[in-house]
């Protein structure tokens, strides 16, 4: 028998011009023609975006939560690349 | 801004320190079988809720009494739908696909809310549905954007936010036919009182009784007990009622200054057992239909898979 | 947004009812008939696209009625003798390969149409300038599921060709002129057919060689000659309305 199982997508939606596309949700379709046409209907039947990307949900590479630490640990001993890390006297515009 | 996972910790304690400090659990973290088993059987009857709940609603798309008031009824009735998929969404990501889920309702092992088995007798079960049952299921609903389980609370955003307009044309529907003729005023005080002692089951058993209440409590994947929800829905109930000029069917109804909350009658969990075991008036009805539409569709779903395979070079030109 | 109509409607008198009457009783009850779909779709997603669909129908028809009376009175009131929709419209859902022709058919034809009246100057052109934009998501959706099914597995493309062939004579009739409108509906034709042509090319069907009308029905459905289950149709949707005369829902 022919497998009835449609691949399963994830939905990326821009809710408005000058956003990034996010996450929406999943869903099935038979191809990325028809899973872009169900994204339409489903994620934005309130009118809740202006495009929409597709993309298999196999095809997405995640990083492990075993890895979170050697991924992100890193950058949280930066605290000098957050503009609050540095004292500015009071009075000081347009900075 | 992440909290870190204690150096020796196992993964048990770091997934206990996040719920507990009222983080997010995400699909790809480590979490104890029984949390992702409570949570695919919770998502999984809320989903198949969703979608056995068109059957009662659409019953009256095709005789609605107005265009407007269909416009509105296909539009609740698409948004189920919707529902039903943003959770089915929410389940795969705990590694259950949606088909393993429609099996399992197909075939009667896993259930959906016993309040659809009730059948929409009149126009005014529309109405009662809309006011009562999405009200019921709002009150539930609402704390669980805050669960414990990130997918599911995201889910529940929005499903909450759609269910607002839902309760909201139930109301103004039987606002209308209270103030309306005399016939329709019956008919929307039938429909509340068929429709309320079912609405309040709606809550599950007792809390004493409830078999996953504590657990779920626990793990964040349940916010309130049964009897606290209940009663909120209670109070809130009253006074709306009051406005629409019905009256509720409880003769044990009424203000305790003391508790600060409305006391009720006892509710027949006899009949909410039976309904559950399916002896409602619509077990079979439901099923059936659902089986129906799925079976009547394999050959479609078919189709598609098959002209995908077919043409998986051609596509790809579609998406960017 | 899908329930408010929302175009500017023309000064009173510029209607021609008639008109109205056509184009508002296509979308009604093709509305309807879609709507029958409600809790059988053959997958959950599809629920929501035929939703959609018959939400934008249910729109076009509320503005369209309402340009010719009272909508509520005219479409739960009327007797079946005095609609005007093209019989096409009123077939029942059949298996979904039905519901996808009657789609595929129609909704070419109405993008055609209403292509043409927002161009122009007409008191419909505010309606169809914004209805045209829905049409055509109508079209590409049949035109996707027709090769889908049509090139999909060999009971698809049975079942296709059999839907195709069956609604087939119910089309002539879409290019029947419609009084009071200002666009030549007979001049679709050659359009529609070089873009059915095509699609049901691409989906390995075959165009059906039947005639494009029954023996004595040519353009009926615009003269108030029906189907038999169109009767039925009309009972189940006017029942409830006509059983409280005077009520307001």
């Amino acid at each position: 028998m022919t497998s009835t199982d449609w691949p399963l997508w994830e939905v990326f939606v821009r809710s408005r011009r000058g956003l990034s596309h996010t996450h929406a949700g999943s869903l099935h379709a038979p191809d990325a023609e028809m899973a872009l046409r169900n994204a339409r209907d489903l994620y934005t039947r309130r009118s809740e975006g202006v495009s929409i990307w597709v993309v298999p949900s196999a095809s997405i590479t995640a990083s492990s939560p075993d890895e979170k630490d050697p991924f992100f640990e890193p950058a949280a001993d930066k605290p000098y690349r957050h503009p609050t890390f540095y004292d500015i006297p009071e009075g000081v515009r347009h900075l | 801004m992440t909290t870190m996972a204690p150096d020796t910790g196992s993964y048990e304690a770091v997934f206990d320190a996040a719920v507990a400090a009222d983080e997010r659990i995400e699909p790809r973290d480590w979490m104890p079988d029984a949390y992702r088993a409570s949570l695919v059987r919770q998502i999984a009857q809320h989903a198949h809720s969703e979608i056995i709940g068109m059957q009662p609603e659409a019953n009256w798309i095709t005789r609605a009494p107005s265009l407007r008031r269909k416009a509105i009824l296909m539009a609740k009735v698409q948004d189920e739908a919707g529902h039903g998929l943003y959770l089915y969404s929410a389940a795969e990501t705990l590694g259950t696909s949606r088909d393993e889920l429609l099996d399992k309702l197909h075939s009667g092992r896993q259930k959906y809310s016993s309040i659809f088995n009730y059948p929409t007798l009149t126009w005014a079960d529309v109405g009662a549905i809309g006011w009562l049952v999405d009200g019921a299921a709002i009150t539930n609903q609402v704390p669980l954007c805050r669960c414990s389980y990130g997918p599911y609370a995201r889910a529940m955003v929005r499903v909450c936010k759609e269910e607002s307009f839902h309760q909201r044309q139930g109301y103004e529907l039987l606002l209308t036919l209270s103030r309306g003729t005399e016939a329709q005023h019956a008919m929307a005080q039938d429909a509340v009182d068929r429709w309320w002692w079912p609405s309040l089951m709606m809550f599950g058993p007792p809390d004493g009784e409830s078999a996953h209440s504590a657990q779920s409590m626990a793990w964040k994947i349940k916010r309130h007990s049964n009897d606290e929800l209940r009663q909120r829905f209670v109070d809130i109930c009253v006074p709306q009622a009051e406005s629409l000029g019905l009256t509720l069917p409880d003769p044990d109804l009424r203000w305790n200054e003391e508790r600060g909350h409305h006391d009720f009658g006892p509710i027949d969990w006899a009949e909410f057992h039976e309904v559950l075991r399916g002896n409602g008036p619509c077990n079979d009805q439901r099923i059936t239909r659902r089986r129906q539409a799925h079976e009547d569709g394999a050959w479609v779903r078919e189709a598609a898979a098959a002209y995908a395979g077919k043409h998986r070079d051609t596509q790809g030109e579609a998406g960017a | 947004m899908k329930q408010a109509p929302t175009p500017v409607p023309p000064a009173a008198g510029a209607v021609p009812t008639a008109a109205a009457l056509a184009l508002g009783d296509d979308a009604l009850v093709l509305s309807h008939r879609l709507a029958e779909w409600a809790g059988n779709a053959p997958v959950l997603e599809e629920e929501v696209a035929l939703t959609n669909i018959a939400l934008d129908l249910l729109g076009q028809a509320r503005f369209l009625l309402s340009l010719a009376g009272d909508e509520d009175e005219l479409a739960y009131l009327r007797e079946e003798r005095a609609f005007r929709n093209v019989q096409l419209v009123e077939q029942p859902n059949g298996d979904f390969a039905h519901t996808i022709a009657r789609q595929l058919f129609f909704s070419t034809y109405q993008e055609l149409l209403f292509g043409q009246l927002a161009a122009g100057d007409g008191p419909f052109a505010p309606l169809a300038g914004k209805a045209v934009k829905e049409v055509a998501y109508h079209r590409d959706h049949a035109e996707h599921w027709t090769l889908r099914l049509g090139d999909g597995t060999e009971e698809s493309h049975r079942r296709t060709q059999t839907a195709l062939d069956a609604l087939w004579r119910y089309t002539g009739e879409l290019f029947e002129p419609v009084e009071g409108l200002e666009v030549d509906v007979t001049a679709l034709r050659d359009g529609w057919l070089t873009l059915i042509t095509k699609t049901v090319r691409q989906a390995t069907l075959e165009l059906p060689t039947g005639p494009q009308a029954g023996a004595w029905t040519a353009g009926a459905g615009r003269q108030g000659l029906h189907t038999e289950p169109f009767g039925r149709m009309l009972a189940e949707m006017q029942h409830l309305h006509r059983s409280h005369p005077g009520a307001s829902w």
